[in-house]
């Protein structure tokens, strides 16, 4: 007889569970407390997606608008071309900034005072003047005639315009002068105030004045820099991935590659950015702020997650299909780019659009390799000095001017927009082929 | 083998007459459209083994996760009928599936000990159940269920250690120990001995008709030799339906219906 | 023409080389392709690989090596007069040559002597590109040539190509491991260059950082002082009211989805977080310094309390806000991979869902959670972006969360953007404290990913 018959106490004395209302409604307390911590949480994590999406479209919106001001402006020869040649360069190097001060001066007869007429000049934007020389330019016989026409207006007045300076607030406080409100009402109630859609935010590169300060600069940064991580690890990516998943021998060796990859995956992106300043810009001499160098710095970053998606999906093709081929007589190269490759490309490609959308958002290792610098033209070629986007959002996030802060939250909302649209294509993707063996 | 199976008889003559304990009543059971089981009725006895046999994916194993609401834990899974426990409807609304399942208590096919000591795995149930006042409560507790599990020899001495590092059949009796901690009135047995090697099963069996003078049993089994040893009613089923149930004697020597016959014959299953 | 136009060339002659090798092939079966060994396409790929890899690889090399080999040249061939000193003038000089010969201003007026130096610079530039076009597009022919010469009948074509790319996929998995090697030999490079000023010991047992060393040496402070222990600190308290925040938040968000969830609301919520995560981190610097720095101070100010407007609690929380996903989606896996017969095992006891989460879930998943936490705990460590723009500059050393502290990442980038000199003690810090981060997180990263592995062998 085992131990069990031996011990066992048949008579003992029988414990019932407490099975009271009481006891049982504490219990279902706790089970629906408990509950509600973890849908508080999730809650408290959505709110805060909102509150922070909210903030940003919150003081961003506004930016896609600029305040004009419609002014009389005569294309006085007299600025322009006091010789009367007719010559384009002429032209091109008078004096428009004299010219626009002139005919503020002369819309504002009743301004006499040396600190009235700055304030004044700083209605409009400094930059104004660009845009009237490409009229005059354009059409020379401009010169003599005399037009109202639409001026950017200067950053404060925007701010004015869109509601963001305080009329109550004491006026030594505010950006904007009693005597300069005045004028503004003026122009306003005379219609001479205008807000339109603002196209130079989306054709301009940077610059100081933020009503001159546009994104393509730093887009077309984007793209080249994206350009060169794309062409350099995705097939370093996917090639790795073939190797590891189906030619490499399972060893200690494999094992250390695979290892270091995945640690590579969770190394801190500025570590990049260092290895970046050392290897590509200090030994390897490459021009600083290009996006050649940015890009292989991110392909870099990149790697890993390219590595392994491309690999888990290669993994996910059955390997049926690698004997079928085999046992045609295809040798192992071919039952790779011929039947497994395109297979798992979809979840390839998938993985890679998640990989870039990370790396478009990434500033910190950029900062290492210099394109951080402020660069007023569109860069050109991949060896042209430029920034990015993400950059551009932090150098601007630096700026004082109200009228920055909104545009830097212009500029996350077409950053985000970028990234949504390659989210989607990316589940787009992985809707489409999925594939469930 | 064969003195086993003459041990579990001797109580076969009088169970009869005992008002059944747990009492199934057309019992349907849907998993999404498709109906798992086909009005079953069915009555556990007290202080009974009933064992409940047929081929794999016949309902035995749904009907007897029916009877503590286990089925519950399965989102598309739908019960229709009645079961009573001492006349008391266990699907009624007023009646709570934590309060069922501290009195219907469960063994599981695969040993699931919780990753925790020996002595926590089986103070679990009284923990959560509010059983014992103090620490000593407990550790009587503890000690009382690991004894009639007949493991408390076996781990007396290393009771801290974690429930995971013992054998896969002393893992299965402290499930049943743990099961037994909560004392409930009936505990039912999802092929307990299917993971186990025949020694371990030997003694899980005798445990079985051991714990019979306390509780209630339920016992699902693949194996028709077990259900003989261990039992003294016998359910059969088949594709859904409950084909016969009877007095364990009576089936396997003088089955009325052909399926069961065919069954334990062998001729399919 | 640039290199890139000389890359289009190299991929022409391949493409050509791919039609001759493809022609020769058949050509040599007189016409009847399938008395030969491989496909004629991998005659042609064997041809065309000949033809383009050396060329490429002869591009790669000689674009890395000429810079260098023409600013040796420029420099050395500097009159004895105007030649550098040390190590600063001479990447200066250097820098003011390269910006006159790309024709943009210098930062002075560049003497006689610079600017023919400029012109040499340009002249030796030039001839070292046309010289690397010849030998790039020899080689290329060359090996064309020699690929086509050995083209026969009885060619293995496929053999050889099949193995020509098993070369190339063996070193593109090698890349991975090289990027290791390079971040390790560079950051160490540069920290031992940093440690040969500065104390090793000084360095992280010292109280006191204030990296700004003086132009002038007799200036007050002009060693600058290099402990880095108010950095650590600081770093640690972040990432603490980090893990305050999205420990709990995520813990709990992961149990709820993976438990109570139906499949609608998990539809919902799990993408929701993980948009969370795919937010580039600049917009959540931008956030913490925009939106809840004041915000913080605000509140600080209403209870009278002295809250700096870079307080680390700002950076923390939304740093914080930022790992959530990360704690929740790997949270939610181990839980999910934590057996159902557990679970089953609980409830047959009559235990209520919230007991079985938090006696038999949590505790059967806690090596895995506690593999998530570290993960996240690394990645607060490494985040840049949010504490560059929300967090500090000043070295306190402080537990106050309401008073302003540094990072780690803060000191890099402060340390490295703006003006170079690269020799400094204080450019040298930036690497110095580079290789601790990488070293910790990586730390971090090898126990949590082990945790975890183990984790989930004991469950498969």
């Amino acid at each position: 007889m085992t131990d069990a018959i031996m011990n066992s106490k048949p008579g003992a004395e029988i414990r019932r569970p407490t099975l009271s209302a009481d006891r049982l409604k504490k219990r279902y307390a706790a089970e629906r407390r408990f509950r509600l911590y973890g849908l508080g949480s999730i809650i408290a994590a959505g709110l805060m997606l909102v509150f922070l999406v909210g903030s940003i479209t919150g003081t961003g919106y506004s930016a896609f608008l600029q305040t004009y001001i419609k002014l009389n402006i005569s294309f006085d020869p007299e600025y322009l071309d006091p010789a009367g040649t007719g010559d384009v360069e002429q032209l091109r190097t008078a004096d428009y900034g004299g010219m626009i001060k002139k005919n503020l001066r002369d819309n504002f007869a009743e301004v006499t005072s040396r600190s009235d007429k700055r304030k004044l000049y700083n209605f409009v934007s400094p930059n104004a003047g660009f845009d009237l020389r490409n009229m005059v330019i354009e059409n020379p016989s401009l010169v003599g005639q005399s037009l109202d026409l639409w001026i950017k207006a200067s950053d404060d007045i925007d701010m004015l315009r869109k509601g963001y300076v305080d009329r109550t607030e004491e006026e030594s406080n505010r950006r904007v002068t009693d005597t300069e409100l005045g004028w503004y009402d003026r122009l306003d109630s005379n219609d001479r105030i205008e807000t339109r859609f603002n196209t130079d935010f989306f054709s301009k590169a940077d610059s100081r004045e933020p009503e001159e300060a546009g994104i393509l600069g730093a887009v077309t940064g984007s793209l080249l820099t994206m350009a060169i991580t794309l062409l350099l690890s995705f097939p370093i990516g996917v090639m790795a991935a073939i190797y590891l998943e189906e030619f490499a021998p399972k060893n200690a060796w494999t094992d250390l590659i695979e290892v270091n990859i995945n640690n590579l995956a969770a190394v801190p992106s500025i570590v990049f950015g260092l290895l970046g300043l050392a290897l590509f810009l200090n030994f390897f001499g490459f021009p600083r702020s290009a996006p050649l160098v940015g890009g292989m710095v991110l392909a870099l970053m990149t790697l890993p997650t390219i590595i392994i998606a491309s690999r888990s999906a290669l993994k996910a093709v059955p390997p049926s299909i690698r004997e079928a081929a085999l046992g045609l007589g295809a040798s192992r190269l071919q039952v790779v780019t011929h039947h497994v490759l395109p297979l798992a490309m979809p979840g390839i490609l998938t993985g890679t659009i998640i990989g870039m959308a990370q790396a478009l958002g990434e500033t910190a290792p950029l900062l290492m390799i210099g394109m951080i610098a402020f660069i007023v033209d569109v860069p050109g070629s991949f060896t042209d000095p430029a920034t990015v986007l993400p950059v551009q959002i932090y150098l601007w996030a630096d700026s004082p001017e109200r009228a920055f802060v909104e545009r830097t939250s212009a500029a996350i909302m077409v950053l985000l927009a970028f990234l949504i649209f390659m989210n989607i294509l990316a589940v787009m993707l992985r809707k489409k082929f999925e594939r469930r063996w | 083998m064969s003195e086993k199976t003459k041990m579990a008889k001797p109580d076969t003559s009088a169970a009869p007459q005992a008002t059944p304990k747990m009492k199934g009543d057309k019992v349907k059971v849907f998993y999404g459209n498709k109906q798992a089981l086909m009005d079953v009725d069915l009555d556990i006895k007290p202080n009974e083994v009933t064992a409940l046999i047929g081929p794999s994916g016949c309902g035995k194993s749904t009907f007897l996760r029916c009877l503590n609401r286990m089925n519950d834990v399965i989102d598309i899974c739908r019960v229709e009928g009645k079961i009573t426990l001492d006349d008391e409807d266990i699907y009624d609304s007023s009646l709570d599936p934590v309060q069922l399942r501290a009195r219907v208590g469960m063994v599981f096919q695969k040993p699931n000990p919780f990753p925790k000591s020996i002595y926590d795995n089986v103070a679990y149930g009284p923990r959560i159940h509010g059983t014992a006042q103090s620490k000593a409560d407990i550790d009587e507790i503890v000690e009382s269920s690991l004894t009639k599990a007949g493991l408390f020899g076996e781990v007396k001495d290393r009771l801290l250690e974690p429930g995971t590092g013992l054998s896969g059949g002393q893992q299965q009796r402290l499930c049943i120990a743990r099961a037994i901690a909560v004392n409930p009135e009936v505990i039912l047995m999802d092929e307990p001995c299917s993971a186990l090697d025949p020694i371990a099963t030997a003694k899980i069996e005798e445990l079985i008709d051991e714990l019979r003078e306390n509780y209630t049993i339920v016992i699902v089994t693949h194996s028709m030799q077990q259900a003989a040893r261990v039992s003294q009613r016998t359910a059969f089923f088949h594709l859904g339906e409950l084909v016969e149930v009877g007095d364990t004697e009576q089936i396997f020597t003088n089955p009325s219906d052909t399926r069961t016959q065919g069954y334990i014959t062998g001729r399919f299953g | 023409m640039n290199s890139f136009f000389l890359i289009l060339v190299v991929i022409g002659l391949s493409v050509a080389g791919y039609a001759a090798g493809r022609a020769r092939s058949i050509l040599s079966a007189s016409g009847d392709a399938r008395i030969l060994h491989s496909l004629p396409s991998y005659y042609g790929m064997f041809v065309a690989l000949g033809c383009g890899l050396p060329a490429i690889l002869l591009l790669a090399i000689w674009l890395v090596i000429q810079p260098q080999i023409v600013d040796h040249m420029v420099m050395a061939g500097l009159d004895a007069s105007i030649m550098p000193q040390n190590a600063d003038e001479y990447s200066l000089m250097l820098t003011d040559i390269r910006n006159l010969s790309s024709g943009n201003a210098t930062s002075r007026v560049a003497s006689p002597a610079i600017v023919a130096a400029t012109e040499r610079y340009l002249t030796l530039q030039s001839i070292g590109f046309w010289s690397m076009v010849g030998s790039v597009v020899c080689i290329a022919l060359l090996g064309l040539a020699w690929a086509r010469s050995r083209i026969s009948r009885n060619f293995r074509a496929r053999n050889a190509v099949e193995g020509i790319i098993r070369v190339l996929l063996i070193i593109c998995s090698l890349i991975a491991i090289l990027t290791t090697v390079g971040i390790v030999l560079s950051l160490i490079f540069e920290s031992l260059r940093f440690f040969a000023r500065i104390p090793f010991f000084d360095f992280l047992f010292g109280l006191h950082w204030s990296p700004q060393t003086a132009i002038r040496a007799e200036q007050v402070g002009a060693s600058g002082s290099f402990g880095a222990v108010p950095i650590f600190a600081g770093t640690m308290l972040i990432t603490l009211i980090a893990m305050l925040v999205a420990g709990p938040i995520g813990l709990l968000s992961a149990i709820y989805m993976a438990e109570y969830a139906n499949p609608k609301f998990r539809a919902v919520a799990k993408p929701m977080l993980e948009v969370l995560a795919g937010i580039p981190t600049v917009v959540y610097g931008f956030f913490a310094a925009l939106t809840v720095a004041p915000l913080i101070r605000g509140w600080g100010e209403g209870v009278g309390l002295d809250v700096s407007s870079e307080s680390a609690l700002a950076a923390g929380l939304v740093m914080g806000i930022m790992i959530i996903p990360f704690v929740s989606s790997l949270s939610d896996d181990v839980i999910n991979s934590v057996p159902q017969s557990l679970r089953d095992g609980s409830y047959g006891l009559g235990a209520t869902k919230s007991e079985t989460i938090r006696h038999v879930i949590i505790p059967a998943a806690l090596p895995g959670i506690v593999g998530a936490f570290l993960l996240a705990v690394s990645r607060a460590i490494g985040e840049t972006m949010i504490v560059v723009m929300a967090a500090g500059l000043a070295s306190n050393l402080t537990a106050n969360p309401f008073e302003a502290v540094t990072t780690v990442t803060v000191q890099i980038v402060t340390l490295l953007v703006g003006d170079q000199e690269f020799d400094s003690a204080k450019t040298l810090a930036a690497f110095a404290l580079g290789l601790v981060l990488f070293f910790v997180t990586l730390g971090l990263n090898v126990i949590a990913l082990r945790v975890v592995r183990k984790y989930r062998e004991k469950y498969d």
